[in-house]
């Protein structure tokens, strides 16, 4: 398959179970809304040494509050983990930004506690107010209130989602990973959770360090191509990965669509992606069916 | 939803003990059924067939026409459906209900509401005494659920309650919010005097000055954001909230500083 005079590799990405949530984050304008969120989903690129993968869905305008908002999407390996972090982030990214306040944005008979554990903060002033079936947890702080719902919805999520852009040199490597990255933003229910959506360390699963279970994909790396089993073809110089997190499958799918078509730009030899085989992840994001689809 | 559609045949003057009328109790009934269902006129046991045209039957909505202004206890103790009155409603509506709502296209008289755990209670006319609260001697009032009231209420609305939201678009009388446990009280009108007398905790919130008991204390000027969620959801519901309400300050103030003290009287400042 060709798109744009560009390869699309007959294989798949592999992708995993998460457990996943979205929040609202509100403030009294975009800017401090933004801010917390940034914070929040600061270093959480990958649930391998940031224990959760976050990112910024994107702005909204309509809020439980009214106020300017952001929606955040987070993931983790297991539900446990989930309520464990988000206590910890909401706790120390949102709560402590002025004028924020933080909501469930996920309709889900599975819930966990954020504001029921973040309320002992208000050392026994917090304030509980039940509206519309939700509970909502007032907990005074120096500049006033925050406010933050007692319970987040939780889903079944992927992932792990991916492709990788293979071209002949950096600088139009970047630039089609930027356009895919512009285009895939624009998803529901997706996040690219890696610096401007983009990775250029990817990893394979083993090392010749016994106590490293990660090392770089030297089958990518263009400057080993000389020394190992090189998986680049001779015109290929650089090497961008786009990893994906989504709620769903369906969403994960969507973005890699838009992505890859977005990335297909002269100057780019391959899109492929990065698998297991097919042995570790749950789902297999099959390219060409992606894209045929 | 299929309707039952109650008419009163004509007007009653001595006080009716209609309980039965609720979609609880008419669920699953004939006409018939539901014309041989027993109600007290006075101390005298009648039909409600002898008080009012049925019309329709096995439904979860019931219409009821006419000045039902001493017709007593309509949907107590209702757990699921909707009654809707296009006329006043006598003393008790909706009390201890759990579930479903009630819509009245007129008036209501005392205890609507009362010690209500659920559902949802609109009044597009007035209200009368003790709305959501507590009955003489029970230890608590409303305990869950949404009262909303267009025109006035009498004294003591959501005396002791313990969960859920009272809003008046009009004025209410004395002891508002007295004795409360919790909950939320929003009226939009003038209070009376002694609001929120003996509150432990609650909330009430109000939209012009008052006069305080002195067993409340300042505490501060702020935008509070839960009131936002809460202004922004009766709107929602057809409560007419201005935009200046909700970019307001308010001012609030603890109390009842001779009980718990962790009650708070918000008073809208402007915007």
């Amino acid at each position: 398959m060709q798109i744009n005079g560009v390869e699309i590799e007959d294989t798949f990405a592999e992708a995993f179970k998460m457990w996943g949530t979205r929040l609202i984050i509100t403030a009294r304008n975009a800017k401090w809304a933004m801010e917390a969120a940034t914070k929040m989903t600061g270093f959480a690129t990958s649930v391998i040494g940031c224990k959760c993968e976050a990112g910024i869905e994107g702005e909204i305008e309509e809020t439980p509050d009214g106020q300017p908002g952001v929606s955040v999407l987070f993931f983790t390996p297991s539900k446990k983990d989930l309520a464990k972090r988000l206590v910890e982030r909401v706790g120390q990214c949102v709560m402590t930004c002025p004028t924020t306040a933080c909501f469930n944005g996920l309709g889900s008979p599975e819930q966990v506690a954020v504001g029921g554990q973040l309320r002992y903060f208000g050392d026994g002033f917090q304030i509980s107010k039940l509206w519309d079936g939700r509970r909502f947890w007032r907990i005074p702080v120096m500049e006033g209130e925050f406010l933050v719902e007692e319970r987040f919805g939780i889903q079944r999520s992927v992932g792990g989602g991916n492709f990788l852009i293979l071209g002949e040199g950096a600088d139009v490597t970047l630039e089609a990973a930027e356009r895919a990255v512009e285009v895939m933003e624009q998803v529901p229910g997706i996040i690219l959770p890696f610096p401007g959506g983009v990775v250029r360390s990817g990893s394979k699963t083993s090392s010749k360090y016994k106590f490293l279970h990660a090392s770089t994909n030297d089958a990518f790396c263009p400057t080993l191509r000389g020394l190992v089993e090189t998986d680049l073809p001779p015109e290929v110089n650089c090497v961008l990965e786009i990893v994906i997190d989504g709620l769903d499958v369906a969403a994960v799918e969507e973005a890699t669509r838009v992505g890859i078509r977005a990335a297909s730009i002269l100057g780019i030899q391959r899109i492929s992606a990065g698998n297991y085989g097919g042995t570790l992840g749950q789902y297999q994001i099959h390219l060409h069916r992606v894209l045929e689809g | 939803m299929e309707k039952v559609t109650l008419r009163l045949k004509e007007p009653v003057t001595v006080p009716l003990e209609a309980e039965v009328i609720s979609p609880d109790t008419f669920q699953g009934k004939t006409r018939a059924e539901i014309e041989g269902l027993p109600v007290y006129c006075g101390n005298e046991e009648g039909r409600l067939g002898d008080f009012f045209a049925v019309q329709g039957a096995e439904a979860r909505e019931i219409v009821l026409e006419g000045d039902l202004s001493r017709v007593k206890q309509i949907g107590a103790g209702m757990t699921r459906g909707r009654i809707s009155i296009y006329g006043d409603a006598g003393m008790h509506l909706g009390a201890t209900m759990r579930g479903g709502e009630i819509i009245v296209h007129g008036n209501a008289s005392d205890w609507a509401g009362a010690e209500m755990a659920g559902g949802m209670i609109y009044i597009q006319g007035n209200a009368g005494h003790g709305l959501g609260g507590a009955y003489r001697g029970s230890a608590r009032g409303m305990n869950r659920g949404l009262i909303i009231v267009w025109g006035d209420a009498g004294n003591e609305v959501g005396n002791a309650m313990r969960r859920g939201v009272i809003v008046v678009q009009g004025n209410t009388g004395d002891f508002t919010g007295a004795f409360m446990i919790a909950g939320t009280i929003i009226v939009l009108g003038r209070l009376g005097d002694r609001a929120g007398a003996g509150m432990k905790r609650g909330t009430i919130v109000a939209f012009h000055r008052l006069q305080l008991l002195p067993t409340f204390r300042y505490d501060c000027t702020y935008r509070p954001t839960f009131l936002r969620l809460l202004l922004i959801g009766l709107r929602a519901r057809g409560v007419d909230i201005g935009d200046t309400y909700l970019e307001g300050h308010y001012l609030r103030y603890s109390g009842d500083l001779t009980t718990l003290g962790k009650g708070e009287i918000l008073i809208w400042e402007g915007a």
